[in-house]
């Protein structure tokens, strides 16, 4: 799959998500470069003209190199510049290309990909000789380098191979001798140092001196990098390297750790009294050090928060505002008084229902201040469809449990069965009046649960002779011929991984593997669009709560941000260094949550399509997020069988679930946020008492300048309940208006 | 080798591919295959690291093909097809060349495509919701068990239902019997089982027919021989149904013309199979029924036939149940059945006819329990290394023997070991607690008060038929009680196809106190029982039992649990026939033995008429047991 990802098959689109994690990696990291974030090629240009001058063959190489590039961004002006002024003929680039493409075997896109590689290789070549002429380590990083990623990507060959085990296990030794309080934190060092001088030495073809670095040291590694691990040995050639994304991203990006100044001291001063260059290149280069003023963090503290693919966040990625606070609700008289009337009304005649705006003073609450303002994203106007259903929602509210430790609330599961095509994804309605699911047969059936049957609106041609001035219009229009219990959408051609309900319940949304988002009516049940941006599989999509938009995020590690109107996506979010597995809008509709399998959260902003949050401490890819209804905190689940609790606003972990002994793939906060229910693939059901996680919080402990905390392991006193399912992994869970818990998944015999 | 040992990695060896390039055709070098076999493995692992990320998304646990080729396809390489298939693929090695390879068997396409038994599509899918936890707290019903009744049938299945239960309740016996033949072997009808569980709960509307009520019955039979169902919660339904046939008053039995003594023979037949098939099922019901039965027996108001099924339907239970239930009722029932059995009014007649038979009943009932529990008792004197060999043979013969006889399997001995410990176990918390087994010369003596002769008959036929065979004669003469003599022999011969079929049950019986819990030494009889060695050890010495109880002295005998297997085959042609003949012949291989105890029984005789009871009884009991079963 790996190589594929390299293919840029759409150019233009393709161009600025690829670069976009790497110049995340390096471009916002040096601090020393003020380059602007979104990383122009053409920009780049004079870098690339510098090497010009001398005029070797490998200098010519990297001309064709750059030129490749540029030429493949379609920057045609500047790829006639460049070649004007280093005097290349014009078939030479051809020439290159053509050979390339042919050499690379499998379709378009491995054509395409071909170029880049042999471009990388290229100038990875140049890099090499480039640096061992000059002994600067700092130059290769420093500059700009045309095709940014490749020449970051390469392994400046310096020292001795057989040496490395040595360099590493002084280091070792240090690190093994220094006071308590700094092992801990120089003990992070190990891991990012041992994949990048495993990596070089893979790179510049010491294979068995590669080999058996890994086997020395490779035990000494936290056990939840192991999957890394894992991984990393079967890479033992130079060949392998190309394709593997999980190392192209590892390489481009830049390891963050987070260390106390005296840490970061001690082992600077080491490394430089020992002459130890090869270690220190490979800090510098590869590692970004986080330096922080005051107490080393302990070995719990450093565990809770590492365990991602490329180290903890950045304390400045965190740091800008993020408004959490929900949006005001649109005031709505709701008749308490009079239930008859409004029942009737719900079916009958909407058009009664005239929002009077500023009427009740009694719900008019202070604008939250950590609300971003009502019309920071432009949200759909509220159709008097979906006042009735506000107002169906207030009077349900009234009659809502409220849950407590107390109190749990009732679970019902919702069993499909003899789904022996698999079922891989469910949601159900806000109102949980329907139940939808998608299978690995492609297909997406849509249920109804109350006793009122699915029903197609009838054909243009009938649709014509109805009476469309009477009252019952709205039951009119529906064929009775079509009633049935369910109904099944044929469209997509592989799994459907993500499926979401629209707020209004007039939509219907899948992602599959096919590349593909579908927009399905659930008035006629057909398919409406099919939205093409991800080449890749999407793994999952999710309806903003206010409807209209929506997001989705798949194999492609973008996530995107849609409009029900757009063909082409709003917003891209790219960062990710893997895998987008899973995505969430925040409440107020104003930002998107991301769970990647790199073992990181991110936050995005959908106004400026920022990343604003990266939460790291998982230690497996994450399968499920959920926001608290307050907007506050973010609950995340990952096969690690761990829930994590985040304090958005703060940018900090809270908390740590830990219960489940396999992947958690459904996580919901009750309607009152008091019970966090989580479900997950070990059959069972566990409901939490969020209240209580949140209530602990030392808030004091987020102004501190460390932004550490201490997270007390108190798993057991939240848990507040255990549910067992037979054989019937839990991949959804809902909670009603009521408050009544309602879990999903398919029986497994 | 090593360090590829601690990667747990498959590997591709260099060999391999050179294999495979000679089979395409291509010669390889050896530097060439060494590096394309660590490409191929390179390529392989990360395809495989792929394709889980299919899996992990589908939120399975197994990785499919499919997964694999999906990886694959967006690795722009080729699907593999032709692996498909759910089940596992039989990975198979020749030893001699340490040569892998996937079996691939040929397919007769022709027999695929011409075949009759096109596979049914399978159930469409749906969502059923269930309330698992209420307000948090308990499990109403374990989530996730597929109610059977949820599943729509299936337009086949719900032919064969109704083919089915026309054919069992329709005229033609030989249909009948296909169905109920293939209702016990079709491994396809869980579906239905609610349906048919639901058709033999109609027993009640049907209790003026005792064709279709016995036909229901079988229709249970077969349904509680079908290895293939899980009853599950039907069980009780079934056994509810079972009991209605052993207990009411049916309406047939108004008609005397109507045999319904049989049906509750046969349904207790059926309990008592039921408790040995499915004991893990139904050990809840154990106490309820008993209860039940004991209130029937209790309750004077009903019909004699109630009170027949009662004592027959305990008699299955086993001999524990009527040593609980029916012995300890004795004496009161007993003033009642006398007192219909001493009225010779001609319009008492019906009654009194009735009477018999429920005193043939008990009589059986209590002939066993006296057998089984010297049986018992004696058990532990043959003492730790010649008894448990015995009790193990013992049981291996019963499987062995039970899969070939049809109507009731022979149950197993686990099963009496389940009924036994429950015994126990329920005595703990119930009424029953301070129920202390009666010591056997006690039980003895009062049964003896009952039935006299009759029941010393009974009891001596045991050994005649040579199903104990290596008793000493002096044990015999020692014997104070010995009643019986060639008459009662020859009485005994008489009578025997008149009571088989209450006594089939017995022989099976015979086994299960041999993995029962070793019951009480005589000796110290007032106890509670024992489990210790010390007891059995204790009891050999004392002898006493022998010297009261002729009983000990066959179930000294150590082959005795084969040949009770023998009497099983014996039994079931006595039911339709004759009784004796099959018992002689089956018993063939001990014929001098047998011929022992007769003789030796026949010194006694006159003794026993003795001290017996008035003749006249021994008169009515040899009448009652005349009345055809």
């Amino acid at each position: 799959m790996a190589a594929v990802q390299g293919g840029l098959v759409d150019a233009s689109e393709e161009k600025d998500i690829k670069t976009e994690p790497s110049s995340d990696g390096c471009g916002n990291n040096d601090t020393n470069d003020a380059r602007p974030l979104s990383t122009s090629p053409g920009s780049n240009a004079p870098g690339g003209n510098a090497k010009t001058s001398s005029g070797s063959t490998e200098e010519q190489q990297t001309l064709l190199a750059v030129l490749q590039f540029l030429k493949k961004n379609n920057l045609t002006e500047s790829v006639e510049i460049l070649r004007r002024e280093a005097g290349l003929p014009e078939d030479s680039l051809d020439l290159k290309g053509s050979d390339s493409s042919g050499a690379s075997s499998g379709g378009s896109a491995g054509g395409v990909d071909g170029v880049g590689v042999d471009a990388s290789a290229l100038l990875s070549r140049v890099t090499v000789s480039s640096s061992a002429g000059v002994q600067a380590p700092m130059k290769t990083s420093g500059e700009d380098q045309p095709d940014v990623n490749v020449v970051l990507s390469a392994y400046s060959q310096q020292g001795d191979p057989a040496l490395y085990e040595t360099y590493y296990s002084g280091l070792k030794r240090f690190i093994e001798t220094v006071l308590d309080c700094h092992r801990a934190e120089l003990s992070q060092v190990f891991y990012p140092l041992f994949v990048h001088m495993y990596l070089e030495l893979v790179y510049n073809n010491h294979e068995n001196e590669a080999k058996s670095f890994f086997e020395k040291f490779s035990g000494d590694q936290e056990c939840y990098y192991e999957e890394d691990l894992r991984v990393l040995s079967s890479l033992t050639k130079k060949e392998h390297m190309r394709g593997n994304e999980t190392l192209l991203d590892f390489r481009t990006s830049k390891f963050v750790l987070r260390i106390s100044r005296d840490s970061y001291q001690l082992l600077k001063r080491h490394l430089q009294e020992r002459q130890n260059n090869q270690i220190w290149n490979i800090i510098q280069e590869h590692l970004y050090i986080d330096i922080f003023d005051g107490m080393p963090r302990s070995k719990s503290q450093i565990d809770a928060m590492s365990g991602s693919l490329a180290g903890e966040a950045k304390r400045d990625a965190n740091k800008s505002k993020v408004y959490y606070g929900l949006l005001k609700e649109p005031e709505i008289e709701l008749p308490l008084d009079d239930e008859d009337e409004e029942a009737e009304n719900e079916e009958g005649k909407p058009k009664k229902k005239k929002p009077k705006k500023d009427s009740m003073g009694s719900k008019s609450k202070k604008q939250d201040p950590n609300a971003p303002s009502q019309t920071r994203i432009p949200l759909p106007e509220l159709k008097d469809s979906d006042k009735l259903d506000k107002i169906m929602y207030m009077k349900e509210a009234t009659k809502r449990i409220r849950l407590g430790p107390e109190t749990l609330p009732s679970i019902c599961f919702y069993s499909f069965l003899n789904a022996y095509q698999g079922l891989t994804a469910v949601d159900l309605t806000d109102d949980s009046s329907l139940i939808a699911g998608g299978f690995a047969d492609s297909t997406v059936r849509v249920w109804c649960v109350t006793p009122k049957k699915l029903r197609k609106v009838k054909s243009a041609a009938d649709l014509n002779l109805i009476d469309k001035e009477s009252d019952d219009v709205l039951e009119r229009i529906m064929d009775e011929k079509t009633a049935s219990e369910s109904k099944i959408l044929y469209g997509h051609s592989g799994p459907v991984y993500g499926i979401s309900f629209s707020p209004d319940r007039n939509y219907l949304l899948s992602s599959s593997e096919d590349g593909t988002v579908r927009l399905w009516s659930l008035q006629t049940f057909t398919c409406l669009v099919g939205y093409k941006g991800h080449n890749y599989p999407v793994w999952d999509t999710q309806f903003s709560p206010h409807g209209y938009y929506f997001v989705s995020g798949g194999h492609d590690r973008v996530a995107r941000l849609w409009a029900t109107d757009h063909y082409q996506p709003l917003r891209m979010f790219a960062g990710h260094l893997a895998d987008i597995t899973c995505t969430r809008f925040h409440p107020n509709s104003n930002y998107v949550a991301t769970g990647s399998s790199d073992r990181t959260i991110r936050l995005w902003d959908v106004l400026t399509g920022n990343c604003v949050r990266i939460f790291t401490g998982h230690k497996g890819p994450i399968h499920a997020l959920a926001f608290s209804p307050n907007g506050k905190f973010l609950a995340s689940g990952a096969t690690d069988g761990r829930v994590l609790l985040w304090d958005i606003g703060h940018g900090l972990m809270i908390g740590e679930l830990k219960g489940h002994t396999d992947t958690i793939y459904a996580l919901r906060f009750s309607r009152d946020g008091e019970i966090l229910a989580s479900g997950s693939m070990d059959n069972t059901v566990r409901l939490w008492d969020s209240m209580k996680a949140f209530d602990d919080l030392e808030t004091d402990d987020f102004t501190a300048a460390t932004g550490h905390i201490h997270l007390q392991d108190n798993s057991q006193e939240l848990l507040l309940g255990t549910y067992m399912s037979k054989s019937t992994p839990v991949i959804h869970l809902h909670f009603t208006r009521r408050n009544l818990l309602l879990a999903a998944g398919a029986y497994n015999p | 080798m090593a360090d590829r040992e601690e990667r747990r990695f498959a590997e591709v060896s260099r060999d391999s591919v050179k294999l495979m390039a000679e089979s395409t055709g291509v010669e390889l070098g050896d530097d060439l295959a060494a590096l394309l076999a660590e490409d191929v493995c390179y390529r392989l692992r990360e395809a495989t690291q792929s394709s889980s990320q299919f899996m992990r998304h589908a939120k399975r646990r197994k990785l499919t093909v499919e997964d694999f080729n999906r990886a694959l396809r967006w690795s722009n390489v080729e699907a593999i097809c032709g692996y498909g298939a759910q089940d596992a693929l039989p990975f198979r090695s020749v030893k001699e060349g340490e040569l892998f390879f996937i079996e691939d068997r040929d397919i007769n396409l022709v027999e695929l495509a011409l075949a009759t038994n096109i596979p049914k599509g399978c159930a469409e899918t749906m969502v059923r919701v269930n309330v698992s936890y209420l307000d948090g707290k308990g499990n109403l019903e374990p989530q996730g068990t597929v109610p059977t009744a949820v599943q729509s049938l299936s337009d086949d299945l719900l032919k064969y239902y109704q083919q089915i239960t026309r054919a069992i309740l329709g005229e033609d016996p030989h249909l009948m019997k296909v169905a109920l033949l293939d209702l016990q072997s079709n491994s396809k009808i869980a579906a239905l089982l609610p349906y048919f569980v639901y058709v033999i709960s109609g027993v009640k509307s049907v209790s003026h027919d005792l064709e279709q009520l016995n036909r229901l019955l079988h229709m249970v039979k077969s349904l509680v021989q079908n290895p293939y169902l899980y009853l599950g919660s039907y069980v009780r339904s079934l056994v509810s149904s079972v009991m209605y046939c052993i207990l009411e008053p049916l309406a047939a039995s108004i008609n005397p013309l109507n045999d319904h003594w049989t049906l509750r023979d046969y349904a207790a037949l059926l309990l008592s199979h039921i408790f040995w098939t499915h004991g893990d099922l139904v050990s809840g019901l154990y106490h309820q029924i008993l209860l039940s039965l004991q209130k029937v027996l209790s309750d004077p108001v009903r019909p004699l036939c109630s009170h027949y099924g009662a004592v027959v339907g305990l008699h299955a239970l086993g001999w524990k149940a009527v040593e609980r239930v029916l012995f300890p009722h004795l004496p009161a029932y007993w003033a009642n059945l006398q007192a219909v059995l001493d009225d010779y009014s001609v319009s008492n007649a019906q009654v009194k006819a009735d009477g018999h038979k429920v005193y043939g009943a008990i009589l059986v009932a209590v002939e066993r329990l006296l057998k089984m529990k010297a049986l018992s008792l004696s058990q532990p004197t043959e003492g730790g290394s010649s008894g448990q060999p015995g009790s193990v043979t013992g049981a291996m013969g019963y499987r062995v023997s039970s899969p070939g006889l049809s109507p009731p399997p022979e149950p197993l001995s686990e099963a009496a070991l389940g009924i036994a410990s429950h015994l126990q176990a329920g005595g703990a918390g119930c009424p029953w607690e301070e129920w202390t087994p009666v010591p056997l010369p006690a039980m003895y003596c009062e049964l003896y008060s009952f039935f006299g002769d009759s029941l010393a008959v009974r009891f001596s036929t045991g050994p005649g038929f040579g199903s104990y065979p290596p008793c000493t004669p002096s044990q015999l003469s020692d014997a104070r009680k010995d009643p019986p003599g060639p008459t009662s022999n020859s009485e005994t011969t008489r009578k025997m196809p008149q009571l088989t079929a209450n006594l089939n049950i017995s022989p099976r019986q015979d086994g299960s106190p041999r993995t029962d819990p070793p019951p009480p030494s005589l000796a110290s009889s007032s106890l509670p029982r024992s489990r210790s060695s010390s007891s059995r050890s204790g009891q050999r010495s004392t002898g006493l039992s022998r010297d009261v109880f002729p009983k000990a002295r066959f179930t000294s005998s150590q082959s005795g649990p084969p040949v009770f297997s023998f009497l099983i085959g014996g039994r079931q042609m006595g039911r339709h026939c004759q009784g004796r003949r099959p018992f002689q012949t089956t018993f063939a291989p001990t014929p001098p033995l047998s011929a022992i105890p007769p003789r030796a029984y026949a010194h006694k005789l006159p003794v026993i008429g003795r001290v017996g009871k008035p003749v006249r009884r021994w008169a009515y009991s040899h009448y009652s047991l005349h009345l055809p079963l």
